[in-house]
């Protein structure tokens, strides 16, 4: 498409309309990835081309402004082009600003880093537009700040505004920030409540990373807000964003070669004095040396070889072990005893059955006293071994301080962690005794603490999945050779059901459905995990039972973590109840939850809820096929 | 083939306390009695008869407060000791007496040793660490009058001092002060004028036991880390580290020089006494016999050569006695 240069007074209505009419027929990419460049060139320096490039947006029709806009938006290669190509259509048409601030930023989130840099680089570099600019951010901050937004928009929409956030950020000026300092003071504060009080990991660190770029911001001077988290590509990515690289900045070459050169050439000459500095202190020495009789060659060292690093003893029996925990000052037989532990109870299962409850009582409420390295799995351990050596009592113990007053998350949390790994151990008696290390051997269950077991539970299920159909087609069994009979058979009820009992009677300090649903998620996914190592137990049939009216009372929860750990309960529960148990003693329940997870696949606004429910659904079809083509 | 390390000539029992200090007695003629002097951490100054090997004595002066200095002022009868009740105690112990004479009250609540150097005839010198934190007192002795107060400048942050060494070149000359701190610097006093005249920062932890040869103007310092460090004093009056020596475990509560220059002792966090050259620092014996932290070494001054002794007092409530490079 050419268009005729020089002073010709031609109207360009007519192609605003034919390009207006294209790219709402969905074919921006063709018309933009030709006329665009061209457009570039022409306008780059030439004020009159600008000024036609101007007319020609201007003048399509509203109802294709829209297209052809984000057409522009989505296919210039820098904000400066795209200043140069819109001009200020923005502040010239409602329609254009409406696409610009609110639908690209608030109502999609679809689109790439590299258009909201060029959208949000557009609006920084005019006066006029600064203005939007600085509104856009408000209106972003709003939605991130809110917690109706952190609670129900996905994880994807809100990396998007968090992107937006920080590239608006790193526009504004001085005075700018100045004049709004206070409002971005109070929504950050909002926001990173929201955001902290989440139970996706990753939504708490998108709350702590906007956060620090905002307080980096406005205090340029002073304490800067500095959050922990795990620095991955995706972390830095997010800050490089607060960075502006300039376009327009033409790097002066000579200047800095002046100025490098100098540098280099005081380098060389403070290394030479130091040099020179080293070489007259060695020469000393040797002189001295050399001068000095060895007079005292006569004396003879003795043998030295058993001077080594001094190891202090770990006491040999358990109750010593209890003692030392419980009373001792001295830190160096604490730590020894720490480390020692595990391997003791394992070694001596008559002794600690003995004590067993008592152990595990101390092990609870164990505090760390000096700092070794490994504290806490080291305590997890020393936790599994004694749960694994005794389980009915100390199983009686730990689900009954659960549900008691006065405990931490922490503690609360780490009795289901030691629950899960010793069923875990106890469902595969061939490990017992090895080293396990947690969640190596098991490829599906991550165990440790703050790891996401949704992701492991989307794995077991796939898995699973197609395993059946295999397990069908072959007809083998597909536990793993147990040598011995499954420990976890007789013990199962003791983990599970005092678990589910009072999940629903409000402590003072513990309330599971209120406040503490971080726990209340972990509960869950840790029952999904107890019913799936039940598989083969006698009791899972009635576990199963009992899990899916839990399911039934909580599936209406608003945080998709612990519905992701329901829809895992619904799966394991399909997967180890034996398919005939199902349907018979549970098909009210199937039927509900059936129901329950068409509704989720379609409304559920988390990606993994749905996923996970759909995941289920077929589950489900696959047992009814296969309950059909076995012969009764 | 390295000889393994010797047994201890023999251990003495019966302070029932773990043992912070020793000094031996032994340069009298025929018929006295060679003496260790040990103070214990239940107050009791305990005198062992080297011959029998049993206490002669226990002198109770301290209130049952920890007594963590004995030194002898020309000769066993005169005795001075140091406890924690914040009291520096003169004893008479001739003709089989046991009293206190005189006492300082030195308010000073810490576990700086004093440091005592005979300057003439019938007086001496006593340096201690003071009331205030970071200050040290020179007394002159019997008289109790202040020779001086060495005061840090402001804004040093020296801390409180650890370890105190008064020595001078030889008799008659200006008598000069090492104290060693707890920020881990070493400083050179000047008595007389009461300034500093050198500071060294040898450790990165306090300074828990120095000592100085001012023969060859070296010195050695231990601390609470893994680093021993030998400076040496040059013509100027300054400090400079010489070298450093690393160990095997961390934490030294003590350090002596032989009298005759050859051999140094330090006593070990880890339970072990080891014994170095002095000339160059070499590693010498490892002795391995006590089961708990040793808190003092002390070496005898027999003027019989192959006499000489080593006690070590430990947290373990017991003395083990030494007989080692005793040839030379």
């Amino acid at each position: 498409v050419c268009f005729i240069p020089g002073g010709l007074d031609c109207s360009i209505c007519f192609v605003s309309h034919v390009l207006g009419k294209v790219c709402v027929h969905g074919r921006q990419k063709e018309i933009l990835s030709v006329l665009v460049p061209r457009l570039t060139d022409l306008t780059k320096s030439d004020c009159i081309w600008q000024r036609i490039c101007w007319r020609l947006v201007e003048c399509v029709p509203d109802r294709w402004m829209e297209a052809v806009v984000l057409g522009f938006v989505q296919t210039a290669p820098g904000a400066d082009v795209l200043s140069r190509l819109l001009g200020n259509l923005v502040v010239k048409n409602k329609k254009a600003q409406f696409v610009v601030t609110q639908k690209v930023l608030l109502l999609q989130y679809g689109h790439t880093t590299a258009v909201l840099q060029n959208l949000l680089g557009y609006l920084s570099l005019d006066s006029l537009r600064r203005a939007l600019l600085i509104k856009v951010l408000q209106e972003l901050l709003e939605t991130w700040g809110s917690s109706s937004a952190v609670k129900h928009s996905p994880p994807e929409q809100q990396q998007y505004i968090s992107k937006a956030i920080l590239i608006c950020l790193s526009h504004l000026k001085e005075p700018e920030i100045e004049s709004c300092r206070q409002e971005l003071l109070t929504s950050m504060m909002e926001g990173v409540k929201c955001h902290l009080d989440s139970n996706l990991p990753q939504i708490r660190r998108l709350g702590m990373i906007v956060a620090e770029s905002i307080s980096s911001k406005i205090n340029t001077e002073g304490p800067v807000l500095k959050f922990q988290y795990k620095e991955d590509d995706e972390a830095r990515e997010l800050k490089s964003f607060l960075v502006q690289t300039p376009p327009f900045c033409v790097v002066p070459s000579l200047p800095d070669d002046d100025r490098n050169e100098k540098a280099d050439a005081v380098l060389p000459l403070v290394l030479e004095s130091n040099n020179k500095s080293h070489t007259g202190a060695l020469v000393m020495p040797d002189e001295e040396l050399d001068a000095e009789l060895d007079s005292d060659d006569d004396l003879m060292p003795y043998d030295m070889s058993e001077d080594k690093e001094l190891k202090i003893k770990a006491p040999v029996y358990i109750r010593d072990c209890i003692e030392v925990l419980t009373g001792s000052e001295d830190v160096d037989k604490w730590e020894a005893t720490i480390k020692a532990l595990e391997s003791l109870v394992r070694k001596n299962p008559a002794a600690t059955r003995e004590v067993s409850v008592e152990l595990a009582k101390v092990l609870l409420h164990l505090e760390e006293k000096t700092c070794i390295e490994g504290f806490v799995e080291l305590r997890q351990r020393a936790q599994v071994a004694v749960l694994t050596t005794d389980p009915i009592p100390v199983a009686k113990y730990l689900t009954s301080q659960f549900y008691s007053l006065n405990y931490s998350l922490r503690q609360r949390v780490d009795i289901l962690d030691v629950l899960v790994l010793a069923a875990q151990e106890l469902s595969y008696p061939k490990s017992r005794g090895k080293t396990t290390c947690s969640g190596a051997q098991n490829p599906c269950i991550q165990l440790l603490p703050g790891s996401d077991s949704s992701k492991g539970w989307r794995r077991i299920v796939d898995e699973r999945i197609k395993s059946k159909t295999r397990r069908f087609a072959t007809g083998q069994s597909q536990v793993e050779l147990a040598s011995g009979p499954n420990e976890f058979s007789s013990v199962a009820g003791y983990f599970f059901f005092p678990l589910i009992q009072h999940f629903d009677r409000p402590l003072t300090t513990f309330d599971l459905l209120g406040e503490d649903h971080f726990v209340l998620g972990r509960l869950v996914h840790t029952l999904a995990t107890l019913m799936y190592l039940a598989v083969n137990t006698a009791a899972v049939t009635a576990m199963g039972k009992a899990l899916l009216e839990f399911v039934w009372a909580l599936r209406f929860h608003t945080d998709p973590y612990v519905r992701q750990g329901l829809l895992s309960c619904i799966s394991s529960t399909l997967l180890s109840v034996p398919t005939e148990c199902l349907l018979d003693d549970m098909t009210e329940e199937l039927l509900e939850s059936q129901s329950w997870l068409g509704d989720l696949v379609e409304k559920d606004p988390d990606g993994d809820c749905r996923r996970l429910a759909l995941q289920n659904l077929l589950l489900m079809e696959n047992l009814k096929k296969k309950l059909k083509t076995v012969p009764s | 083939m390295a000889l393994p390390p010797p047994d201890p000539q023999f251990v003495l029992r019966g302070t029932s306390a773990a043992v912070h200090t020793l000094h031996f007695s032994c340069g009298g003629q025929e018929p006295d009695v060679p003496v260790l002097f040990s103070g214990s951490e239940n107050g009791f100054v305990h005198v062992w008869n080297l011959k029998t090997h049993r206490v002669d004595t226990a002198l109770d002066g301290h209130g049952r407060k920890s007594v963590y200095c004995v030194e002898t002022m020309g000769g066993k009868n005169r005795l001075l000791s140091q406890g924690r009740d914040q009291r520096i105690c003169l004893w008479d112990l001739a003709e089989g007496r046991a009293s206190v004479t005189d006492s300082v009250f030195t308010e000073n609540v810490g576990f700086c040793r004093c440091s005592l150097l005979k300057v003439a005839q019938g007086r001496w010198l006593m340096a201690m660490a003071a009331k205030a934190l970071d200050e040290v007192q020179v007394l002159e002795l019997p008289s109790k009058t202040s020779v001086c107060t060495l005061k840090p400048e402001v804004g040093a942050k020296l801390g409180m001092p650890m370890c105190l060494k008064l020595w001078q070149l030889n008799c008659g000359s200006q008598p000069l002060l090492l104290a060693g701190y707890e920020d881990g610097s070493v400083v050179l006093w000047n008595l007389s004028m009461g300034k500093a005249l050198s500071q060294l920062v040898c450790h990165q932890e306090p300074v828990m036991s120095l000592d100085f040869d001012s023969e060859k103007a070296k010195g050695i310092s231990g601390s609470s880390e893994k680093v021993l460090s030998i400076w040496s004093l040059n013509e100027q009056q300054n400090l400079q580290v010489y070298k450093t020596h690393k160990l095997v475990n961390a934490g030294i509560s003590d350090i002596t020089i032989r009298p005759d220059k050859k051999i140094l002792a330090t006593a070990g966090w880890d339970h072990r006494i080891r014994i170095f050259g002095w000339k160059k620092l070499k590693p010498l014996a490892v002795l391995d016999y006590h089961t708990a932290t040793v808190h003092c070494v002390s070496f005898s001054d027999h003027k019989n050569l192959s006499e000489r002794l080593l006690a070590a007092g430990s947290k373990d409530h017991r003395i083990s006695i030494w007989s080692i490079y005793t040839q030379t």
